[in-house]
């Protein structure tokens, strides 16, 4: 997967937590590149360790194993004023625009925070200049330079958390489900807030999300998790229009599309999620896997480029003459569907 | 740059005062507490007699003209005394909450923030302070020390610290995992940084309520120390010992015990209302 044109590479990447029951295997060995200027969506299901991912990246959990390779150098062995200049250049956007901003400042506090932290990166401006630039640029109006966050709506709220992630002009922001604790109708505000600023000023995201609809919205390239593993990798349009990891066929058949008497079949997806605390060893979805046999019961897949920038972690997804083989045709089995 | 920086902290502070101004408990509280310090530093000024001073003909006199609020045992006019006591009990309260609000909030803090071995470590000491009783703990502090104000004022000071460690260490743990934590420290915040403006500002309420109560256990605390000899020897008058040599003669003349106990209760209504109005100006969420 080496590429130069990466600005950000994580490379089989771990995050355990020690739990009474054992070792929880939060992030299990994940591998991707981000491109300069593009998105990349990070999406799973709850408690598939995508929100620890993205804060391993940037250094809040520190990652067990692994490495990320940021503009060429690897980060994780930083320490002191490497670290600090780091954290200028990676930073991040939270989900809960509530509890992510401290009750006792005011806007002007808030953003003002991390320049205070990095004079440095002033370079002789004033703070004032700085913080009036960022309201500006996430188009927050100046009157609410001394509002305090309990008198603003979560939309005004989540633009304060952007801006004080871009006041100090990171190169990669990682945005922790940065609307799906919003309105809808905020939602949008923000999602396209967001697509501005990465076109204005040349952001770099991963975009950690849920919601299969905003992450297709925004993303260039959309990797899935499941349990600690990135199973599918490629561009929104190809993982949509042809997945094929089981686990992104199942998840994408949920997709709920608002058409009259549109008839389709949902894939359903037997038990529910293992838990994370000392995993089994093989595949991460065979307990669910609707194909799952033999080697798929004594190794994790690693994830390979099945076709041209369409990475894959399943055993049997396989390349032949005529294209790729999906493990419905070579395992010759069949999913439950539903019609819905 | 540097003059705009001041002139913004102080229009906070500005804020701050605006709003403790219209809670009219709490100017009240303040005008006591003004009043109370006066009354120390000028003692020698306002007082009518010295402290001391034993009118040996007029020994257990009710309050009347000559002595507002009569006489003790010994004569000396309790006016006086009260006056005086003023010095020395509100540097007790002063100085001995200040030690455990202090050392308590540090290790409160730490332990909360940081977590693990070094959580367990100081908690289970603080275990063992709390263990022993806090005039029993007070006690062998000054018999190691020795007796004298500034002694009594470490002892009773000391004795407090696990109250103030314990809540400080709860709240901080419930903001610890907060968003805006996290945010602090991506934006490469020190940790004492992120304890200092993060963390602290948002647990004042507990602290503010535990220290204005703090505040009366240790005027009370340190004339438990004098009732055992241990604090200050007799003449000095301190309210707390003033109340405690009066409780013998309670059934005959309760106006021994009565004008130092009301100074008491009016210093810790006064500190109450003025730390509860100050809590609120201190809180964004409750301006109006």
């Amino acid at each position: 997967m080496a590429n130069d044109n990466y600005l950000l590479e994580v490379k089989d990447l771990k995050k355990y937590f020690k739990v009474k029951a054992g070792t929880l295997h939060a992030v299990d060995g994940i591998s991707f590149g981000v491109k300069k200027g593009e998105t990349l969506g990070l999406v799973g299901e709850s408690g598939c360790g995508k929100s620890t991912a993205g804060r391993a990246i940037i250094r809040l959990h520190e990652p067990t194993a692994g490495d990320v390779i940021f503009e060429g150098k690897s980060t994780l062995h930083y320490k002191g004023q490497d670290k600090k200049r780091m954290r200028q250049e990676m930073q991040i956007v939270f989900q809960d625009p509530y509890s992510s901003l401290n009750p006792r400042l005011n806007t002007f506090q808030l953003i003002s925070d991390p320049l205070k932290v990095n004079k440095e990166v002033l370079g002789g401006e004033s703070i004032e200049n700085r913080v009036k630039t960022a309201m500006e640029l996430v188009g927050l109006e100046q009157r609410l330079v001394d509002s305090y966050p309990h008198e603003l709506d979560g939309g005004r709220r989540q633009r304060i958390g952007i801006a004080r992630a871009l006041a100090l002009q990171p190169k990669f922001v990682v945005l922790d489900e940065p609307v799906s604790a919003l309105d809808v109708s905020i939602q949008a505000q923000i999602l396209n807030l967001l697509q501005k600023l990465q076109k204005d000023i040349g952001l770099t995201y991963l975009f950690i999300a849920h919601n299969l609809s905003v992450v297709k919205h925004i993303s260039d390239r959309i990797a899935v998790m499941y349990l600690g593993h990135i199973v599918e990798l490629t561009d929104y349009k190809t993982i949509f229009a042809r997945p094929q990891h089981p686990y992104t066929q199942a998840l994408l058949s949920a997709i709920p599309i608002p058409k009259v008497g549109l008839k389709r079949e949902r894939i359903i997806l037997e038990g529910d999620v293992p838990s994370p605390v000392n995993p089994k060893p093989g595949c991460c979805f065979a307990g669910r896997c609707p194909y799952a046999q033999g080697p798929c019961l004594e190794s994790m897949p690693p994830l390979v480029e099945k076709e041209p920038g369409h990475f894959v972690a399943c055993h049997f997804v396989q390349e032949s003459a005529d294209g790729i083989k999906l493990p419905a045709e070579i395992t010759g089995k069949s999913p439950r569907k539903v019609a819905i | 740059m540097e003059q705009s920086k001041r002139k913004k902290r102080f229009r906070r502070l500005g804020d701050v005062w605006h709003r403790l101004r219209k809670n009219k408990l709490a100017m009240v509280g303040l005008v006591i507490i003004v009043i109370l310090i006066f009354t120390a530093i000028f003692a020698d000024y306002l007082a009518p007699y010295p402290y001391d001073e034993m009118h040996l003909l007029n020994t257990f006199e009710t309050p009347s003209k000559e002595f507002i609020f009569g006489t003790d045992n010994f004569g000396q006019d309790i006016f006086s005394r009260v006056i005086y006591g003023a010095r020395i009990s509100l540097r007790i309260g002063f100085i001995s909450v200040s030690i455990a609000l202090i050392i308590g909030v540090t290790i409160g803090a730490i332990c909360g923030y940081f977590g693990g071995k070094v959580d367990i470590l100081l908690m289970r000491v603080i275990d063992i302070f709390q263990a022993i009783p806090d005039i029993l703990m007070a006690i062998a502090i000054i018999a190691s020390l020795g007796p004298g104000l500034s002694n009594l004022m470490i002892a009773v000071g000391v004795a407090a610290i696990p109250g103030y460690a314990r809540i400080v260490r709860a709240s901080v743990l419930s903001l610890r995992d907060m968003e805006f934590i996290e945010a602090a420290r991506a934006s490469g915040s020190s940790s004492a940084r992120i304890i200092l403006k993060h963390i602290l500002p948002n647990c004042l309420a507990p602290i503010i309520v535990q220290a204005t109560l703090g505040f009366a256990y240790a005027i009370l605390n340190a004339a438990g120390m004098s009732f055992i000899g241990l604090g200050l020897e007799p003449p000095t008058p301190e309210w707390g010992a003033m109340l405690s040599s009066g409780r013998a003669y309670i059934r005959d003349y309760p106006h021994m015990t009565l004008f130092p106990g009301l100074v008491i209760v009016l210093t810790i209504f006064a500190l109450n209302v003025l730390g509860d109005g100050l809590r609120d100006a201190l809180d964004p969420k409750l301006k109006r």
